[in-house]
């Protein structure tokens, strides 16, 4: 999901940026140097994972992610999602330098809501583990696509049909990846709990 | 899949100081980006032609990597021109094409190859290495840097553990469709790769203490300062304000 350049209006891409900084600082300073090396191989792993593409009927998407990337990390996962989007600019020429701002707004911020709200629904029993890695997949896909609908939206009112067509062909987008997710999550929690940063019983 | 094709090249762009191209892709991208003027625009994307000349990029790999945007760019042709609203250019029973979105399908169109052939010919031709650097040198945080160059130096070992995963499944006669049970084993595939990731970590972590880490990466191209650092930068800098005068007087 990414926003292309030369679209949005200098106001939106300034503030975009400005967020995006500020996120990343706080992100950073919650990051001490023992778990450096695993936010860099997690991100590294948000990179490869978002090559895996599902089939979906006679289409495919690829998987994005950030929802379990927010569990994992946290705030962390702020500077972790700006590194991968950094990487893939760089190697795919998804997006150059002035989207980088937004794109990290409406990758990573509704993957550090998703770990807020929906964390503690995680450990508690196996069918509300499902459920809550179910809502924070869907949820971040979700408040993803509004954000990106809302920065169109705020460059300039007439994107109102184009935001809307955006938002609406992500809803099999969220689905999937609600359900990869909370799969994922049951999973994660059964072969590894460790890497979850849920509180043990 | 993943090589850094421009990065090894002769050029006079690939001499100067990764540093310098950081600021400079800045600068470029953004008064590009903010500029409103159509005339302007294709002033903007004649200096990023001029930008990939210069960097004596292969055309074709060029073109191959702007495909993305392409696909983008498709969409907003499609959608912009029938659902803006303004004075009709053409109308074909109830089919109407608005003036002002194909005006601005038109500046969308210009302004994103525009920025993207400036981050190909000044980012995209340097190493992560060398982009680490020059990130270095303009202050940004070590932390950041280090994600940087740690995340990339472990991509492609974790995509090998993806192929060797998901060739382990295809060999138990995995085909992957729109059911349950595909999307059931990319979760379990997607949380294996998220487990391998962050041992390996942990193993990354010791050794790299073990051999006396200290929270500090060392580079080893070292840049001399020389003139046409500063040449560069200079023009550079001209050519993007005196476009951003140019429009101001324009309007």
């Amino acid at each position: 999901m990414h926003i292309s350049e030369g679209i949005l209006s200098g106001p939106v891409l300034i503030s975009g940026a400005a967020m995006a900084v500020a996120g990343t600082a706080i992100g950073l300073k919650k990051i001490d140097y023992d778990r450096i090396v695993h936010v860099a191989i997690l991100s590294s792993a948000f990179f490869v994972a978002s090559l895996i593409h599902i089939n979906i009927g006679p289409s495919s998407v690829h998987l994005i992610l950030n929802g379990i990337v927010g569990l994992l990390l946290g705030f962390a996962a702020i500077p972790a999602i700006l590194t991968a989007l950094l990487l893939q600019s760089v190697f795919f020429q998804y997006g150059g330098l002035t989207a980088l701002g937004v794109n990290v707004v409406v990758m990573a911020f509704p993957a550090v809501m998703v770990h807020y709200l929906f964390l503690p629904m995680i450990g508690k029993s196996p069918k509300l583990t499902f459920l809550g890695g179910f809502l924070a997949g869907m949820f971040a896909i979700l408040i993803s696509s509004l954000l990106l609908g809302l920065a169109l939206w705020f460059t300039d009112k007439n994107f109102l049909e184009t935001s809307l067509t955006i938002i609406t062909a992500h809803i099999p987008v969220m689905i999937i990846e609600g359900i990869v997710t909370g799969f994922c999550v049951t999973f994660l929690l059964k072969v590894y709990p460790e890497i979850l940063p849920v509180k043990k019983k | 899949m993943i090589e850094e094709k421009f990065a090894s090249g002769h050029s006079l762009i690939h001499q100067v100081d990764p540093k310098i191209r950081i600021i400079a892709s800045i600068v470029l991208s953004f008064a590009a980006a903010l500029c409103d003027n159509i005339y302007i625009a294709i002033l903007y994307f004649m200096i990023s032609a001029i930008l990939i000349t210069m960097a004596r990029l292969n055309l074709q790999d060029v073109i191959k990597r702007l495909k993305p945007v392409f696909w983008f760019l498709l969409m907003i042709w499609i959608i912009l021109p029938v659902t803006f609203e303004g004075k009709i250019i053409y109308q074909y029973h109830w089919l109407k094409i608005a003036g002002p979105g194909v005006m601005l399908c038109l500046k969308i169109t210009i302004k994103s190859i525009t920025i993207l052939l400036i981050f190909t010919a000044l980012i995209a031709t340097m190493t992560i290495a060398s982009l680490g650097n020059g990130l270095h040198k303009l202050c940004v945080p070590d932390k950041m840097v280090f994600l940087l160059l740690m995340s990339y130096r472990y991509i492609a070992v974790i995509e090998e553990e993806y192929k060797r995963l998901l060739r382990a499944a295809k060999f138990r006669g995995f085909s992957p469709g729109t059911n349950m049970h595909s999307y059931k084993t990319f979760a379990y595939l997607v949380g294996m790769l998220f487990v391998r990731a962050s041992i390996r970590a942990q193993r990354v972590y010791q050794a790299m203490l073990c051999r006396g880490f200290n929270q500090k990466f060392h580079t080893l191209d070292v840049y001399q300062p020389n003139r046409l650092n500063s040449i560069f930068l200079t023009c550079i800098l001209t050519a993007g304000l005196s476009l951003v005068i140019l429009e101001i007087i324009w309007v």
